[in-house]
Formats: structure tokens, sequence, C-alpha cells
């Protein structure tokens, strides 16, 4: 958020002809207009409902009159066990994937930074992934957890065949598998943030601590760290956030959405579930205000963190 | 630049050679972490493209050795013609095709747009929408999804391509990037089109668009990134494969055994396969548009 609130009233010198000057606040409606029509009617308009909606007995199809029901849907939401289940699935999520993946994001940053050659070849290798669509990696990673397959063959390989789980249709291990995806998949988005971070280090700082006899690793929690330290936690906030918005790997590898037994059921399986499946409008809008209230705070979170890196 | 290429200055030749031969030594090992993690990037992607060749119980009985990686035996594109028949890929190629190019190219010229006129032009109320614009970053689709399928269904655009479409034409983190775009533009050129007595609509046209060519190639796709493999949305709001993006074709696939692996496999690559050369050709713009909307934390 660096230059964005000093630069909005930044003022066009006023050189032009009146008659331009004149028109220029007409001209800039007819501009904004058709993005703030988007905006309001598929943004903030169904923002809105959503809240009004938690607050009611809305369904998709009814003879009946939609009514005010209170905080009930809420307390529905908050009473129903797979709900409480698939939170604690995106927490797991959350505790496991945020810095596995920001570590290995941070680790391929700092590799294809290197002057070595060939490094824009792994870049791109590394990026693949990324560009693959989720539904066609669910779909491929489903055949390489077969109990037979590829993963399983490396695994008896390593362990001597101590560890060769059925991982999709296995309770403990059906949330790892997708866990794995989302890492394979999402690592190179990261990378390419944390790189551009990196590059934005000056040369001269790491020059003045060899200067000073630091060692590689003093230079890197003493100059890249705290160098990268707006990245990283961009890094991070944006991983949290996409692991409570995980949804097409559950729908898709298990054999059936969720499972097995709720394994991998999170809060957007469940929110689609009750809104579309089950049509119940006003319990699946409380779902989406209890998400948006979870993405809000961490976001606010972050905005903290990065501020007090402003000040100092 | 990075941690490793900063040595220490050393003061005897033996010093030298032996610091010399430790960085070739920790070299070699960076090298070896990173062709592993490229095999480990890249073997999914190998096994789809091989497996797309070979006949359906050879994808499943070879998957679980190295022979995953051999296309052999070898059915040609017999897996591709199955899978083109079975899931109507032409026709959900083709919806594919549509959503995202309205989308990226609707998005394109509303969002830069209006990231111009609050990044240049006066109007009243600008620094309250550039604030406002800055908030809705935040607000996630999934949040909305619920109500929107509720105003789908209330006029009756379910089923449609609109309704796949509409939603994300807009979109408050692109106007963001286009706004901090035009800031970082050199305000001269745009008082040199004012003296020669061009409009805004004129300097807007004929001096910045040309200028933010880079921009719009990033922005698009960007846009086309998030557009192609959408999965929640159209989930929700379409049934039969008439609109339905390719995305959701993998579907026709999941039935009763035996699963057809080869066509799975053929289907899944024809999917990835548009975004990847796209990727391959543009990856210029593809890592600064990443990069980009890691700028704006």
């Amino acid at each position: 958020m660096a230059s964005q609130p000093a630069a909005a009233d930044t003022e066009v010198p006023e050189i032009g002809p009146a008659p331009t000057r004149r028109n220029e606040g007409a001209v800039a409606w007819a501009f904004s207009t058709p993005a703030l029509l988007f905006l309001a009617l598929f943004l903030v308009l169904p923002f809105v409902l959503a809240i009004v909606f938690s607050f009611t007995n809305a369904r998709l199809i009814s003879p009946l009159p939609t009514r005010f029901v209170g905080v009930d849907n809420y307390v529905s939401v908050l009473t129903s066990p797979t709900f409480w289940r698939g939170l604690l699935n995106n927490t797991i999520f959350v505790v496991v994937v945020v810095p596995v993946q920001t570590a290995l994001a941070l680790g391929l940053a700092i590799l294809v930074n290197r002057k070595m050659p060939g490094r824009t070849i792994f870049r791109t290798i590394y990026f693949l992934p990324v560009v693959t669509v989720m539904a066609a990696a669910a779909t491929i990673w489903v055949l390489l957890f077969n109990p037979n397959g590829l993963i399983n063959a490396v695994m008896e390989t390593i362990t001597f065949g101590a560890f060769a789980p059925d991982w999709l249709n296995s309770t403990t291990w059906a949330l790892p598998a997708v866990m794995i995806v989302s890492v394979w998949q999402g690592v190179g988005f990261q990378m390419i943030i944390l790189l551009a971070a990196l590059q934005d280090v000056p040369d001269t700082l790491y020059e003045a601590a060899a200067i000073d006899g630091a060692t590689p690793w003093q230079q890197f929690t003493n100059v890249t760290l705290p160098g990268i330290r707006n990245g990283l936690i961009f890094v991070i906030t944006v991983t949290t956030i996409f692991a409570f918005r995980l949804f097409d790997q559950v729908y898709l590898m298990p054999q059936s959405p969720g499972g097995p037994l709720n394994a991998t059921r999170t809060m957007m399986l469940e929110m689609v579930e009750t809104g579309f499946n089950r049509q119940a409008i006003g319990v699946g809008s409380a779902i989406a205000v209890v998400f948006f209230l979870i993405v809000l705070t961490i976001t606010i979170v972050q905005r903290r963190f990065v501020k007090e890196e402003g000040q100092v | 630049m990075s941690t490793g290429t900063v040595t220490i200055p050393a003061s005897s030749d033996s010093d030298d050679a032996a610091a010399r031969r430790r960085k070739r030594l920790v070299n070699i090992g960076l090298w070896v972490v990173m062709v592993a993690m490229a095999v480990f990037f890249l073997f999914p992607l190998v096994f789809m493209f091989v497996s797309s060749f070979k006949p359906d119980d050879a994808v499943l009985s070879g998957s679980g050795s190295l022979s995953a990686f051999i296309p052999s035996p070898f059915v040609g594109f017999e897996n591709y013609a199955d899978a083109i028949e079975r899931a109507s890929v032409i026709r959900v190629f083709f919806n594919s095709v549509l959503i995202s190019s309205v989308i990226v190219g609707g998005g394109l010229i509303v969002n830069s747009l209006f990231g111009y006129a609050l990044a240049r032009l006066r109007f009243r109320g600008k620094g309250l929408l550039v604030a406002s614009i800055v908030a809705l970053i935040i607000i996630p689709f999934e949040a909305l999804a619920v109500p929107l399928l509720f105003m789908g269904a209330e006029v009756g655009m379910l089923d449609t391509y609109i309704i796949q479409i509409l939603p994300f034409v807009a979109n408050p983190l692109f106007v963001y990037l286009f706004y901090t775009f035009f800031l970082d533009i050199p305000i001269e050129l745009e008082e040199a089109a004012r003296v020669d007595g061009a409009g805004p609509v004129r300097t807007f046209v004929s001096v910045i668009a040309p200028l933010a060519k880079p921009v719009y190639a990033t922005m698009a796709i960007l846009g086309f990134l998030f557009s192609w493999g959408q999965f929640l949305w159209p989930v929700m709001v379409t049934r039969g494969i008439e609109v339905r993006p390719l995305p959701l074709g993998i579907g026709t696939f999941q039935t009763t055994p035996p699963i057809q692996w080869g066509d799975i496999m053929a289907y899944a690559a024809m999917m990835t396969l548009p975004l990847l050369i796209v990727f391959l050709v543009f990856q210029r713009y593809f890592v600064q548009g990443v990069a980009s909307s890691g700028v704006k934390g």
C-alpha cells in the first residue's frame, strides 16, 4: 500500500485550455461508471445481500415468503459438527501448509535468484504447476496417489515397504495428500513474489555485510529477511487466505467431495453444499459471512505488521 | 545479489584455493537441489502427457514404476479422439475460450478506464473511490457466491454464459494495479498532449493506452490465469455441458469402473495445454503480473 494514499490527490497542473478543464469531471465519470456499475452490482450488492440473507430463512426456490430469523442461521452453523470439522481441516491446512509453502517458496526464490546457468529454465519449471488448471492437477494426482501408484512406489522404496497408505481413502492421509497437491500447484506463485522482493534488496547491503565479515547465514538473517519482510508478510497472508478458500481439490480428489468421512471437508465445501445442494441460501450466507470475517481478520493482522515496518 | 554469491576476502593463496573449492562444492550441491525440485514440479505433468498416449489399462498398471514415464504401449491420439467425443471437448473448449475472452477483454477496458480516471483526472469523490477500491480488494469472491447464485436464479440467468462472465469483468485488484501504473507515467506526456489541444479522451486513447501496452498484456495474462481454471462458480450455476467450461468436463469421466484413465489424461492435457503455451510464449508478462499482484501488499 506504500504509494497509494499520497498519490491519490496528486493534482494535474492547470495548463490546458479552459473547455478541456470543464470537461474533465464529466469525462472522469464516464470513464469510471462502467467499472463502478459492475462493482456495485456484482460485488457490493451481493456482499450486502450475504449479510442480509444470513439473518433470514431465504431459500433458492421456495413458495414461502422470506422472513427474518435473527441469528438462527449463525446458531445452526456454529452448532453444526460438519462446519467445525471443515474449519478444523482448514486450520490444520493453515498450520502445515503456510510455513511449509512459504519456506519452500523462499528457498526456490533464493535458488533461482543466484547467478547460475539455467536459472531462467528452473524458474519456468517451478512455475509450470501454477498454470496447470487445478481440475487437471487434482486428477493427475489422484492417479499418482492410488495405492499402487507412483507416490507409493517411491514411499515403499524409501521406507522399505513400511509406509504405503491408500492416501485418498484414508481418513489420516487424505488431507495430507490434498496439502501436497496444493503446495505443488501454488508454491511457484509465491516464489515469483519473493523473487521480486529479493531483487529489490540493494546489493550494497550485502557488500557492506560482507566487508563487516558477516557469514552467509548472518547475511540471510540480517539483510535478506528484513529486506523482504513485506513480501514475506504478503505471501503468508495470501497463503493463509487461500487455505480458507480450499475447494477444488477437496471436491475432485476424494471419491466423494470432502471424504472419506469428512476428512477433507472444508468451510467452502460446506458453504457450497448448504447454499447450492441444499439450496439454503440463508445458512449458506451465514457461512460466507463467517468466512469473510476470518479473511478480514487475517488482512487486518497483516496490515498491522506492514505498518510497523513502515514506521521503522 | 543472493547470499551465496558474495565471497569473503581471503588472506592467502591457499585459503583462496580452499574457498574456491568449497564454493564449487556448494554450487554443485545447490545444483542437485535445483534439479531435484525441477523433477518434483515436472513429473506429474510428464506423467500426464505420457499417460495420455497409452491404453487405459496400461496407464493404471504402469503407474507404480518407471514405465509410467514411457509411452508404451503407444496408442497415438486415440485417447484424445475418445475424450473429444465423450466429453464434447469442442463445445466446452469453445465455452471456456468465450467466457475467458469476454472477461479478460471487457475487464481490460473497464478496469483501465477507471484506473486512469482515479490516477489522473480531477473529479469530486476521487479520494473516497480510491479508498473503496482498496477496501473491496479484500472481499473474496467465495463470500459472494451464495447471494450471487440467488440473484442469478431470481433473474433466470442460471445455465447461461452471462452469469459466468459478468461477476468477473470489473476487478478491484486490476483497477488498483492500473491505477498505480498510471500514477507512475510521467505527467509531462499528458501535458504535451493537452497543449496540443487533445482532450482527456484523446489523450488516453492516443498517448496513454499505447504506452501502457505491457501493462495491458500483463493484466490480460493474469486475468486469463484467474478465469481459465474457474471451478467453484460454474459448479454452482451450470448444469448441462451446453455452457459449462473445460474444467467441469473432467466430471464426465468419473463414472463407474473401469475408469478410462487414458481418456482422462488426454482430457487433462487438452485442458492444460492452452495455458501452458500462452505461459511459455508470454512468460515475461506472467512473471511481471504475479510480481505486481504482490506489490500491492
